[in-house]
């Protein structure tokens, strides 16, 4: 660009219609390729009304899903709360599919189509295809059809078993989705597309082999039981992944309940990297954004007041109150990603001898946007801010560390933004995002399946922090309806293997089977 | 990069979440719909609204770690003169290194809005109604709809196909369509030359004329659609409205001392079934409240439900009230009148002989239907179904005897209210008694 202001701005007026939309796109395109680099999926661009983007928001995001009563909750909550004006909507939604869906909200006014376009269509969309948690987790190609056929089979599901059948182990399975992941990656990929050939296939094979004759054979003799090591490791035990266990090996469970209990576990594992990198996902698409829109700017693509009305968008989305500022609510991922990000750009560009001292790979390197990209398709948000929240963030932001410890009847600042704290401060606010930290570690330890079938299971405890009793007393109720006998957790200090507390739970005599 | 228009689509796809989500927490729904009663104005039943239910009725346990004990670390934004090692003293909120602020789960109230219908048909759920009078009552507008013609514009649903496919071929006649007969025709006629051994002499040039001209039928074909939008034709509908008609409603209610809070509560429901009623059969419904004790008084909603007054009971009071207001505001020559009058049967054996010919004379003949409901207390429904009767049974008992328009009923619990509507109902409605 020889000359400042040598093209006529896209638009003026904040209304929009189909064509502005493909030019915004076509001009942002060559932008964030080109110039940034970035790696997409296709894009296709959805313009819904807000009552659409409320049908959405109940479930999940996600635009076709089964039907239960907690998302009519959800639907109501939303629904309540935006008709009272308590909550606007988000301006977009995008989903991890490939080609990369984004609803656009038709309120929106030109300058927000804009901002949300470079958001979601480029920034999030460079992210699912590129951050390795991603791929190593979902699969974009297969997650629509996957979720046409989890819909479908529930719903067949509920006209031959009835819905309140259904309903109840959708409800049991829901209370241990989060226990329904596995953390640690497998050699096989998951191929989701093949499910709902697989499924009719077996269901076929079933149908085929039904005779009505076994049912008339005496039942032998029990055969000896298995020394207990023997046992747990021909039951691949232990397994925190308690619905893979309760799918593969719950005695009570019919074939549709454990098909069930399949589809929320992969739909619980297809969100999994996105819970692992809330402030990186958000931080790469305010940062494309950010980037994107000033260029755009500085070309005379859209006028001044356009760009006021980003930039005040813009600081409202990164805006992190302080602790004692009265709506503190735990840090914003948006501000926290973007104010890494664009700090990693500062130091890039203009280190000082800190960060030299610091980031001795980065410093200086001159080329931001190269780094970046790196760092969005290798890190998760724990790695992320252990490796790169700078001193000089820490100064900014002003961060302090505080250790509460049961035994003491204050609560302690442990470190300050000084030369002592930083690494401490770091080390402190990564280790919150460490997901086995935000969630219970909870594991299926031992069950006898020759002898009373008792599900053992165990949480370590870390940090002396119990479960919440009547929570846990709610879904262990669940988990002992599903595994059809008695279900016993032990919470167990995880340094000192010391036996803290225990629940135990019986199944309910009318849980339907 | 598409774009695709998604406005259009049909929207309400969470409506099957949301019924699941109401039949789940029905019990405490219908409770809340119970309880909100109390503050509804009886005009207003038939409103959307606010309810509030507790959040644990619906509440999806997860396993999670607990917001007290335990050692916690927390790094916050925002310091402003701490130093480390300072010492600070633990929170006693929720806010704070304990918290693990952010789930919004609290033991809070759940609270949301209901649709008219919804609320309508837990409230009629209440009473227990039958189901075809639900129907009746919940059903919304009864506009008539007949067809009205045609129109270029329109639901899918509604295309009219045989008028379509009329205007379509009115159309290809007079531009000249070609036929599809017409092209094969001439393509049979290529393919008989083209299959001639011996070619004749002129086959050459007759080849050419007839590709041209096929070439020409297929541009033409192609120009000219088989059905274009401008031969759409859709149905039209038009609403007949329905005459327009008024009715006014009195309720009346003794408020003596006598009266207790549960058979305000069962009068309060019986009154606001029958504005619910009226409301469906009258475009315009008027309400006069009146209460009385010795004295009648005519009153606003509020202090008709809700205020005491001492005094002893003299029906015959209300009575002349009630034609008084009639007299002043309201011609029966314009106006359906309907009586509602609530009381516990207390009365002076006095004032009997006057009440009678009061209603009887004065009041019966211009009224569409009397309903005198009785209300008793809920503990003693099975002693006094069995014989005793009030002062007031006693006298009115020869009137319903003698007059088709005039029910009575006693009501001991609320879901005795709707047999007092049976007779209204059997007679298919009000509309049709007044039309």
């Amino acid at each position: 660009m020889t000359a400042k202001h040598a093209k006529s701005p896209l638009f003026t007026g904040s209304d929009w219609d189909f064509s502005l939309i493909n030019r915004i796109y076509d001009t942002i395109e060559p932008i964030a390729l080109k110039e940034m680099g970035l790696n997409i999926y296709p894009n296709q661009i959805e313009i819904i009304s807000a009552e659409q983007m409320l049908d959405a928001y109940s479930s999940i995001g996600m635009p076709l899903f089964y039907k239960h009563w907690s998302f009519g909750k959800q639907f109501v909550t939303n629904e309540a709360m935006y008709r009272k004006g308590l909550r606007g909507l988000a301006y977009e939604l995008v989903i991890n599919s490939d080609p990369c869906i984004n609803y656009l909200m038709q309120e929106n006014s030109a300058t927000m189509q804009t901002l949300v376009i470079a958001h979601a269509a480029f920034g999030h969309n460079h992210f699912f295809k590129n951050n390795y948690v991603f791929k190593q987790w979902t699969d974009a190609e297969g997650i629509l059809d996957y979720l046409e056929f989890a819909k479908r089979y529930i719903a067949q599901c509920e006209e031959r078993h009835g819905q309140l059948a259904v309903e109840r182990v959708l409800d049991a399975a829901h209370a241990l989705m989060n226990q329904g992941v596995h953390r640690y990656p497998r050699v096989r990929p998951r191929d989701l597309k093949g499910e709902a050939a697989r499924e009719a296939e077996r269901q076929a094979y079933r149908d085929r082999i039904y005779d009505d004759l076994w049912r008339t054979i005496p039942t032998g003799a029990r055969a000896a039981a298995v020394p207990g090591e023997a046992r747990r490791a021909a039951l691949g035990l232990p397994q925190e992944n308690i619905l893979y266990f309760l799918e593969k090996t719950g005695p009570l469970l019919q074939s549709w309940q454990r098909e069930i209990l399949r589809i929320v576990r992969l739909i619980a594992q297809y969100f999994y990297p996105q819970r692992q990198t809330k402030a990186m996902n958000e931080g790469c698409a305010t940062y494309t954004h950010y980037r994107i829109m000033t260029a755009l700017h500085q070309r005379g693509l859209i006028t001044d007041g356009a760009f006021m009305e980003f930039l005040s968008s813009h600081t409202n989305v990164v805006y992190q109150p302080t602790y004692d500022s009265g709506h503190f609510g735990g840090f914003n991922p948006y501000a926290l990603g973007f104010g890494i990000m664009s700090d990693i750009e500062r130091l890039c560009r203009e280190p000082t001898e800190e960060d030299r001292e610091w980031f001795p790979e980065l410093a200086g390197c001159g080329d931001p946007i190269e780094a970046l990209k790196d760092i969005w398709a290798n890190y998760r948000d724990e790695s992320f801010i252990s490796q790169f929240l700078s001193p000089h963030m820490i100064r900014q932001w002003r961060l302090f560390q505080i250790v509460d410890r049961a035994s003491e009847s204050e609560m302690r600042v442990d470190a300050i933004h000084d030369e002592r704290g930083y690494r401490r401060i770091r080390r402190a606010l990564a280790r919150e995002y460490e997901i086995g930290r935000q969630e219970p570690d909870i594991q299926v330890v031992d069950v006898d399946l020759a002898g009373d079938r008792k599900l053992m299971v165990e949480h370590a405890v870390l940090d002396g922090v119990p479960l919440d009793g009547g929570d846990a007393a709610m879904v262990l109720q669940n988990l002992a309806n599903l595994w059809g006998y008695e279900v016993v957790l032990k919470e167990v200090d995880a340094e000192s293997g010391k036996e803290l507390k225990s629940h135990n739970s019986v199944p309910e005599k009318n849980w339907p089977r | 990069m598409h774009i695709v228009d998604r406005r259009l689509n049909p929207g309400g796809k969470s409506l099957v979440n949301r019924q699941r989500f109401l039949r789940r927490a029905r019990a405490y729904v219908q409770q809340a719909v119970r309880d909100s009663l109390k503050d509804r104005s009886i005009k207003d039943l038939d409103k959307d609204g606010q309810i509030t239910i507790r959040r644990d009725a619906i509440h999806e346990p997860t396993l999670h770690r607990a917001a007290q004990g335990g050692n916690r670390e927390r790094v916050l934004p925002g310091n402003h003169d701490y130093m480390e090692g300072d010492r600070i003293k633990r929170p006693s909120g929720g806010q704070g290194a304990g918290s693990q602020a952010g789930d919004g789960e609290g033991n809070d109230d759940f609270q949301f809005a209901l649709s008219r219908e919804e609320f309508l048909d837990l409230f009629l759920d209440d009473l227990e109604l039958p189901d075809l009078a639900k129907q009746r009552l919940i059903g919304g507008k009864v506009d008539g709809i007949r067809r009205a013609g045609y129109s270029v514009a329109g639901n899918p649903s509604n295309l009219s196909v045989s008028r379509t496919m009329q205007r379509a071929m009115s159309r290809r006649l007079a531009l000249r369509r070609p036929s599809s007969g017409d092209l094969a025709r001439i393509e049979e006629e290529i393919a008989e030359i083209e299959a001639r051994d011996p070619a004749l002499p002129d086959d050459a040039t007759r080849l050419e004329a007839l590709r041209e001209e096929r070439s020409h039928i297929i541009r033409r074909r192609n120009l000219i659609a088989y059905i274009d939008p401008v031969d759409l034709r859709y149905r039209r509908f038009e609403t007949v409205p329905k005459p327009v008609a008024q009715a006014v409603m009195f309720c009346l209610m003794d408020v003596s001392g006598s009266m207790t809070e549960h058979m305000k509560d069962l009068a309060k429901r019986f009154f606001a079934l029958l504005h619910l009623f009226l409301t469906r059969c009258y475009e315009h419904v008027e309400v006069v409240f009146i209460h009385h004790t010795d004295r009648a008084a005519e009153v606003d909603e509020q202090t008709f439900f809700y205020s005491t007054v001492t005094g002893g009971t003299l029906v015959s009071s209300a009575l002349e009230k009630l034609q008084e207001v009639i007299a002043e505001r309201f011609r029966p020559d314009d106006w359906n009148i309907y009586v509602a009058q609530a009381s516990d049967g207390d009365t002076m054996q006095s004032d009997n002989g006057r009440v009678v010919g009061l209603m009887n004379d004065a009041i019966l003949p211009i009224c569409q239907y009397v309903a005198y409901l009785e209300v008793g207390r809920e503990e003693f429904a099975d002693i006094e179904g069995i014989g005793t009767t009030t002062g007031l049974w006693q006298a009115y008992a020869p009137v319903a005897e003698a007059n088709r328009n005039f029910v009575m009923r006693k009501v001991h619990h609320r879901r005795e209210i709707y047999p007092v509507f049976r007779e209204l109902f059997q007679r298919k409605g009000v509309a049709e008694r007044s039309a």
